[in-house]
């Protein structure tokens, strides 16, 4: 069965809907205003299990099903949504969405065509079948195992894992039928530590669009729980952090969350539309330094950030943002892009069938630079290595942001020293771009945990970078 | 269909899911069912930019098998989804491990007694009136002053529904509530054409009619901005910073984690064992207030139907209790405190200043209006944060501030509180006054 045959006979047949009743529907949605209206129709289950104190302490099955009605006229967008997915429910919703815009009689679908020539960057299969429970019960107990034989100070080990199977149609008022199928796994393990009296505690995790098969693969627990256990006996040692303006150098994969933050959510077509970003109306200017290349990538296989369509039926794509320093363009969905003479780059992603489409990130990462990362060390006279953070968060309009490093290193003469207590790192985003001084040749993606934020909705993404050297950041630290 | 009636559903309801659990093995059981609907309008630029009508509805059980627990969760209601869900819990509650902590509450800590606390108040509110409200609003804000060149728009949002939840004690308890907000955000340009400053305001009630009028949070909203305007770095120094109420209340946040059974019994808080000890300087009380009638967070049941109740969390700087559900508690040798849903509306007693005598006796210093990001280790009690704010001076602001972090530990930040003004803040759960903190290090450039 291809992705549309299995989203038809979950999302409409049990239903009794099909395309002629669709055409009912959009003849209540569309009207002679009308630039765009689309149904998102989504049945999506997850489990998730909890190992805590070295037992299976708990376990949840999460059922998520509804259909959204979306109706844009110009810079409007009208919307309701059901949990309930029948014809009656869709008709309400339209009727609702409708009001920005009075339907008329015009809007009946001419033709209906199935978009299904996409090539899936994911297998269909559901994870929560791909293992059994005492075979996903058996990953959490490995991870307990292994944390407690890894160091004799771990007090606590805490692991869960997550899967979840997401079925779409979106069905668009040119008669654009997409679907698709989207598995997710994420495990992560948290161990909190104790020594000489002094307590600390780290995590570690990963996963993407597989089966959970992924975590019996290439010793993958044994890599988070070495990972967490590392870092949280690091911490005991740390000294304080330290303060102001220092030369900061990054390491590569996860602290792209840098980027994220940075340049990123900037970057994202509804905030340019309307020209409360930063960097609204810059598109060919050099907004960073020269060799900087930073793109968001939705088609890279089996990533947690990736997917084979955005939410409104449009097939993700790599889209180049900043090259060797110079913007070119923005990140949009089918709205924003229409508002600004532009293609959607297939980033119109939802949270869930009861929320608005909006421009949202996939894996957004720098491209890789020619400098060894020893080399950009020990370019380095005094200044902070920072490897690994917590979340970061910007104000998009001021072009301020944050991170948190939860593993950071002195940097003395060139060598890499001490590690330091966890400190806020801020700055702006148009100008740290200009400051970044050397990019080191060994670009890495995040492991597959990441969750991004906007407007109350949080959808996965990915992240990443080379190791890069930033001159000047202040640094939240509490040593003078 | 009358409120009434609706609740009467609720309940029968949550009565089919408990039998339906027995039905398939389940020695007891416990779920929580919502529905509710809502209207929120987003405007910008004076035109409507969002309509979103909602309506939720969402069950969420657990089930347990002796000490083995099984939990599930749906949208749907309907008594074949509930079934599927139940099932599904079973199941997995055949996989999860015995732990003798796990289970209900116990049966005598129900609430019995569950006054009306005035918590629901619909609106009956067409999408005309709330464009209208929503752009009169954003236009006060955008006329205010010609610096103000863009905008991030005004919302308007109403939600009204019902909460019930049960457990196989027989404890069965539905409440009605509202909640209604508006608010508004504006971006205004630097003098030298360069940077953009945005900042927001916002009004909300449980009760339509006592919103702030759209115009005066349009206004606000406008002046916020404006004051961000052409702020500036600092360079690194050790200064008092004074919280404004918004901000303080994350302080008394970042306390109730601290204290709350899940830290402390796997002893991931910097304030284990601290029953008893002094955290807080001697004029501090917290005291928690579950039964204000229209409160933010005022319920006479926790999460597992246990009665809240009136009590000090601090006296005299003095630690009263944790902040534990009956698993946190069972797993300390302790009996649950009825929070199991969290902290039921506090108040922190001032020490009698104004927003001015605060400033005042701050004389020097910074006065802290935003926090960005999250940089808090709770075993540690290590902080360091993101800050926006201004720079005081003789007690008297000069000039905003920003790009700055302030840090320090929280141990040391709370019992260095220096006063509590009475500048409360009604739209927040946590009723505190600014809180001024005699010394934290500030990093600039």
């Amino acid at each position: 069965m291809n992705l549309m045959d299995i989203a038809e006979a979950s999302l409409l047949a049990p239903y009794e809907l099909d395309t002629s009743k669709l055409d009912r529907v959009f003849d209540h949605l569309v009207g002679p205003k009308t630039d765009l209206a689309d149904l998102y129709f989504q049945s999506k289950r997850s489990e998730g299990w909890v190992l805590e104190d070295s037992i299976i302490k708990s376990g949840s099955y999460n059922i998520n099903q509804g259909v959204g009605v979306r109706a844009v006229s110009g810079e409007k967008s009208g919307f309701a949504y059901s949990d309930e997915i029948s014809m009656e429910a869709l008709l309400a919703s339209a009727k609702s969405a409708s009001a920005i815009s009075k339907a008329g009689q015009d809007g009946r679908v001419k033709s209906w065509h199935r978009q299904d020539a996409f090539k899936a960057l994911y297998t269909p299969e559901n994870p929560l079948d791909t293992l059994t429970e005492v075979e996903k019960i058996a990953l959490l107990q490995l991870a307990d195992t292994t944390a407690r034989s890894a160091s004799p100070y771990v007090e606590q080990v805490i692991a869960n894992v997550v899967a979840s199977h997401d079925t779409i149609l979106v069905a668009d008022h040119n008669g654009h039928l997409s679907a698709d199928v989207r598995p997710m796994v994420r495990m992560s393990v948290t161990v909190i530590i104790e020594k000489d009296g002094k307590r600390e505690s780290a995590g570690c995790g990963g996963g993407g669009r597989y089966g959970l098969n992924y975590f019996t693969e290439a010793d993958r627990i044994k890599g988070y729980v070495d990972e967490a256990v590392r870092q949280a006996l690091l911490k005991l040692e740390a000294v304080d952090a330290p303060m102001g303006e220092q030369v900061v150098v990054l390491g590569n994969g996860w602290p792209g969350v840098l980027l994220h933050e940075a340049v990123g959510h900037g970057l994202e077509g509804d905030f340019n539309r309307k020209g409360t970003s930063a960097f609204s109306g810059r598109v060919g200017e050099q907004v960073a330094s020269k060799g900087v290349t930073v793109v968001d990538n939705g088609t890279m296989a089996d990533r947690r950030g990736s997917l084979t369509i955005d939410d409104e039926g449009v097939p993700t794509q790599c889209t180049t943002l900043i090259e060797d320093g110079v913007l070119k363009g923005y990140m949009q969905d089918k709205m924003n892009a229409g508002l600004m003479g532009e293609k959607s780059t297939g980033n119109g992603r939802r949270e869930s069938y009861d929320s608005l489409p909006m421009p949202r990130m996939t894996n957004t990462y720098m491209l890789g630079g020619e400098h060894d990362p020893q080399e950009i060390l020990s370019s380095v006279k005094n200044g902070l290595y920072a490897v690994n953070f917590g979340g970061g968060q910007v104000d998009i309009t001021s072009g301020k942001f944050v991170f948190s490093a939860s593993e950071a290193y002195l940097i003395e003469d060139g060598k890499v020293t001490k590690p330091v207590k966890g400190a806020t790192l801020i700055g702006n985003g148009p100008e740290i771009m200009n400051r970044i001084g050397m990019i080191g040749n060994d670009l890495e993606l995040d492991g597959g945990i990441g969750v991004c934020g906007k407007a109350g909705q949080s959808v996965p993404v990915g992240v990443g970078q080379p190791t890069l050297r930033v001159d000047g950041m202040t640094v939240g630290g509490t040593a003078g | 269909m009358t409120i009434q009636s609706k609740k009467d559903d609720l309940i029968a309801l949550t009565q089919f899911v408990l039998a339906e659990a027995k039905k398939q093995g389940a020695t007891s059981a416990e779920v929580g069912i919502s529905r509710g609907d809502g209207l929120s309008v987003d405007v910008r630029m004076a035109e409507i930019d969002k309509l979103e009508y909602h309506r939720d509805q969402g069950i969420g059980l657990t089930v347990y098998f002796d000490k083995a627990q099984g939990a599930a969760s749906s949208g749907d209601l309907s008594e074949a989804a509930i079934r599927d869900a139940v099932r599904a819990a079973c199941n997995i509650a055949r996989f999860t491990s015995e732990d003798d902590c796990l289970g209900l509450a116990d049966a005598e800590l129900m609430a019995t007694h569950l006054p009306d606390l005035d918590l629901y108040h619909p609106w009956e509110l067409s999408a005309e009136e709330a464009i209208e409200t929503a752009i009169s609003c954003e236009q006060t804000a955008r006329d205010h002053d010609s610096r103000i060149t863009n905008s991030d728009g005004a919302s308007l949002s109403t939600y009204s529904g019902l909460n019930a939840y049960a457990n196989s004690h027989g404890f069965a308890a539905v409440r009605a509530s509202s909640s209604h907000s508006l608010s508004c955000s504006v971006i205004a340009n630097e003098a030298n054409g360069e940077g953009m400053q945005r900042d927001h305001w916002y009004t909300s009630s449980r009760v339509a009619g006592r919103l702030d009028s759209a115009e005066s949070v349009g206004r606000t909203a406008a002046e916020k901005t404006l004051e961000r305007l052409d702020a500036r770095k600092l360079s690194n120094r050790e200064v008092p910073v004074m919280y404004i109420p918004q901000l303080a209340s994350s302080l008394f946040g970042h306390y109730k984690s601290a204290i709350s059974g899940g830290s402390l019994y796997r002893k991931a808080s910097f304030l284990v064992d601290s029953l008893g000890s002094k955290v807080f300087p001697e004029f501090i009380r917290l005291s928690e207030q579950p039964f204000i009638p229209q409160g933010a967070r005022s319920a006479a049941y926790d999460g597992e139907g246990v009665a809240t109740q009136e009590r000090d969390l601090v006296t005299d700087g003095i630690v009263q209790t944790y902040l534990l559900s009956s698993y946190s508690a069972r797993k300390m040798g302790l009996q649950t405190t009825g929070h199991a849903s969290g902290v039921h509306n506090l108040t922190v007693d001032s020490t009698g200043q104004s927003y001015e005598e605060m400033l005042a006796l701050m004389d020097k210093g910074l006065l802290l209006t935003g926090l960005i990001g999250s940089g808090i280790n709770g075993i540690t009690g290590d902080y360091s944060r993101g800050a926006t704010g201004f720079w005081v001076e003789n007690g008297k602001i000069q000039y905003p501030v920003e790009e700055i972090t302030i840090a320090g530990n929280l141990k040391d930040m709370f019992a260095n509180i220096v006063a509590v003004g009475n500048d409360w803040d009604d739209r927040i759960s946590t009723r505190t006054g600014s809180v001024l903190v005699e010394k934290m290090m500030v990093s600039g450039e």
